[in-house]
């Protein structure tokens, strides 16, 4: 699915990435663990396509190189990305907005837009899986929304949109531990042998419900530790600073 | 047609296409023989030349106002057409029969079909060519239940009493210089009058479209809605791409009596000149409604995206108790284009209301300015006003700016304004993206979304027309 080597990132000439590998394969959860300022978010960003960074390595999805293609491209060919702080956009209907997106979306897959009703129904369910307020949907996308209600709403994006690779940025932080397990259970619920999630986390507790069939560590722009879950575990009790005089 | 320059190149301005049809025009100049002219040509009573001339005769005590943002170069008056009118058109066609098939394809390639079967529904059109009014669809179905709605030449000989009285009532004719030139030399526009305790069953619409060169537009419209009565009216504007500036100069008065309402919507698209600022449409207009009776309610709503510059004031005057004065706007300025808009709400009567919603969106080296002016009288005792102006900018080359002029006469009443300006932002552009929506239809979702609640006035056949409009007009200003 996703098949990242020798990654190197900069922004305003300051190397962020410093030669990152990683493989993931269909069906497989990783989770990325690192500090503050490790370069998770950027790996995020880069691999969304955002603009901004100077890129060097190669990045294969689904076999190609993903190269200079556009960031909404990349969504409709199915990589899709749980932002950390999701954006507010007033004016713009949450329920009206997810519809022109997986639109959007089936149009470039060559499949059939979904029209209102179809959607509606499709949406009430999803949210319902959720636990989140009907009511939510007719808002303004992510104004005046709380913490908690923003992330549940990029995992009810994500379930709608249906993509092939999932990229979470700290979608675990800040929310309570009712919230945390519904989000987990959103993760869960989702997988399949087809798709593939990248986490992106401080913490082990979100991973504790989602169970990552790898976990790596990012210090200063590389992997510096992969194995299982137990990597997240040893980290919880020694931290990151164990980790490195360890290594 | 010296003018015509290949700027077709430029292909976001669909409607820019000329139609070669042969015209009458008057001499070009401004003078009496001109007036005498459009007066003869129209077949006008003597009142009404006389009236012209007099609006006349003061415009030449008149200077131009100059105390607007934009600044244009100096117009020669005299170098203007001030009537062109299909020669088809000269004897006023019976039925939409014997309307030119020119005219009627030009209405077609605008989206406005007129003929019987093809009409939009529910929507009754007055198409008005340059300086003529060329078809009025409905007029059956609507003179049923008395309403009036024709050309407004046609009302000045059919229906001479209501225009007397009704016409320069709210913009007298020693108004100000373009309202003044427009008494002087309007040649047409609609006229509409709804009787009392008469809900208008249809949208009235009107289309302007400007087609010949060296020609100003000089539209007349009246809208009477008598006690208890309502009207929606639309009006809608193109004009062909051409490297000259052209003038649009329109006076359109409004008059509600008691306990009646009028929703005037406006979706403004004349052609705004190319990319670096050539040619385009000088969209001069005053626009004001009266409130006149006990109750009455007047609401404004315009969608300016065309125009090289755009400068006016829709108005309301609320003489009546209890009347409610709204105007909700959206002005986009792109590339070089230049907009000075607003709205002036004049409390007189007890309990008025009045409420001012604008959405200002700049791009390009676009400069877009609110002005308006909230007067509360001394005798305008417990009258209220809210208003909210936002700004959206888009790059770092365009200008925004708010100008309200706010005088409160007695202590009895509120006014409140509240007035943002914000960028879009690249982290909304990258949301959306990331959804899988591509630069422009990201920008477009977000302005849309900044002028909701404007949008949300507009009659329902026409907001999706005006939703795609305000994305069209933004395109290629980010990125």
């Amino acid at each position: 699915m996703l098949e990242i080597k020798n990654l190197k990132a900069s922004i305003n000439d300051k190397e962020i990435l410093k030669g990152l590998n990683i493989s993931i394969k269909p069906g497989e959860l990783h989770a990325i663990m690192g500090p503050n300022g490790s370069g998770k978010s950027t790996l995020a960003n880069v691999l969304s396509g955002k603009e901004g960074y100077k890129i060097s390595g190669e990045i294969k999805y689904q076999g190609k190189n993903l190269g200079d293609i556009s960031i909404d491209e990349r969504a409709q060919k199915g990589i899709f990305l749980a932002f950390q702080y999701p954006t507010e956009i007033p004016g713009v209907n949450t329920s009206n907005f997810l519809r022109t997106s997986l639109n959007k979306i089936k149009k470039a897959r060559g499949e059939k837009e979904l029209d209102a009703l179809s959607f509606i129904k499709m949406i009430k369910e999803k949210s319902k899986e959720l636990g989140m307020d009907e009511k939510m949907l007719s808002r303004q996308l992510n104004v005046g929304f709380s913490g908690g209600e923003k992330k549940k709403n990029e995992i009810l994006q994500m379930k709608i949109l249906d993509p092939n690779l999932v990229i979470l940025d700290e979608t675990d932080s800040g929310l309570d531990i009712d919230a945390l397990k519904t989000v987990a259970n959103g993760v869960n619920t989702s997988r399949d042998k087809k798709n593939s999630f990248l986490v992106i986390t401080h913490y082990q507790r979100l991973l504790n419900f989602i169970n990552p069939d790898f976990v790596h560590v990012l210090a200063d722009g590389k992997i510096v530790k992969s194995g299982s879950m137990e990597l997240a575990t040893q980290l919880e009790k020694s931290g990151y600073k164990g980790l490195y005089s360890n290594a | 047609m010296k003018t015509q320059k290949d700027i077709n190149t430029q292909e976001d301005y669909k409607y820019g296409f000329t139609t070669d049809i042969e015209s009458i025009k008057a001499p070009k100049g401004l003078n009496e023989n001109t007036i005498k002219f459009i007066s003869k040509i129209k077949k006008e009573p003597q009142w009404m030349l006389e009236w012209r001339l007099k609006a006349f005769n003061r415009l030449k005590k008149l200077k131009e106002p100059n105390w607007q943002k934009p600044k244009y170069p100096k117009i020669n008056y005299q170098d203007l057409y001030y009537y062109s009118a299909p020669k088809s058109a000269s004897e006023k066609p019976k039925s939409l029969d014997e309307v030119d098939p020119k005219l009627i394809e030009t209405y077609k390639k605008l989206g406005i079909p007129l003929q019987e079967q093809k009409r939009l529904s529910g929507i009754a059109v007055d198409a008005v060519f340059d300086s003529v009014s060329v078809a009025t669809t409905f007029k059956d179905e609507l003179t049923k239940k008395g309403i009036i709605f024709c050309p407004i030449s046609e009302a000045i000989i059919k229906h001479p009493d209501l225009v007397k009285k009704y016409i320069g009532s709210v913009i007298p004719i020693t108004d100000h210089y373009f309202a003044t030139l427009n008494s002087a030399v309007f040649t047409d526009g609609s006229f509409v009058y709804i009787p009392p305790n008469v809900k208008c069953p249809m949208e009235l619409s009107t289309y302007f479209r400007i087609n010949a060169s060296e020609t100003g537009q000089f539209e007349r419209t009246l809208i009477i809605a008598d006690k208890g009565s309502y009207v929606s009216y639309l009006e809608g504007c193109t004009a062909p791409m051409r490297d000259e500036n052209q003038l649009h100069a329109a006076n359109v008065e409004l008059i509600a009596l008691d306990d009646a309402e009028i929703k005037y919507s406006t979706v403004q698209n004349w052609y705004p000149g190319d990319k670096n600022g050539v040619g385009g449409i000088y969209n001069f207009v005053t626009k004001r409604g009266a409130c006149r009776g006990k109750n009455s309610k007047i609401s404004w709503t315009q969608v300016e995206t065309g125009s090289a510059i755009t400068w006016k004031y829709p108005s309301c005057i609320l003489q009546g108790d209890n009347s409610v004065g709204e105007f909700y706007s959206i002005a986009i300025t792109n590339n070089h284009q230049k907009a000075d808009t607003g709205t002036k709400m004049i409390h007189l009567g007890k309990n008025t209301k009045s409420k001012i919603i604008s959405k200002g969106i700049s791009a390009g080296s676009a400069d877009n300015t609110y002005r308006g002016l909230v007067d509360i009288g001394r005798k305008a005792l417990n009258s209220r006003n809210y208003t909210q102006c936002d700004s959206l900018l888009m790059g770092n080359k365009c200008g925004a700016h708010t100008v309200p002029y706010i005088k409160n006469k007695n202590s009895s009443s509120t006014v409140e304004h509240e007035a943002t300006t914000s960028k879009i932002n690249d982290e909304q552009l990258f949301y959306c993206n990331q959804r899988g929506l591509n630069q422009e239809e990201a920008v477009s979702l977000i302005v849309n979304g900044f002028c909701k609640e404007v949008l949300q006035q507009l009659p329902m056949e026409f907001a999706v027309e005006a939703q795609k409009l305000v994305g069209i007009s933004l395109e290629g200003s980010v990125g």
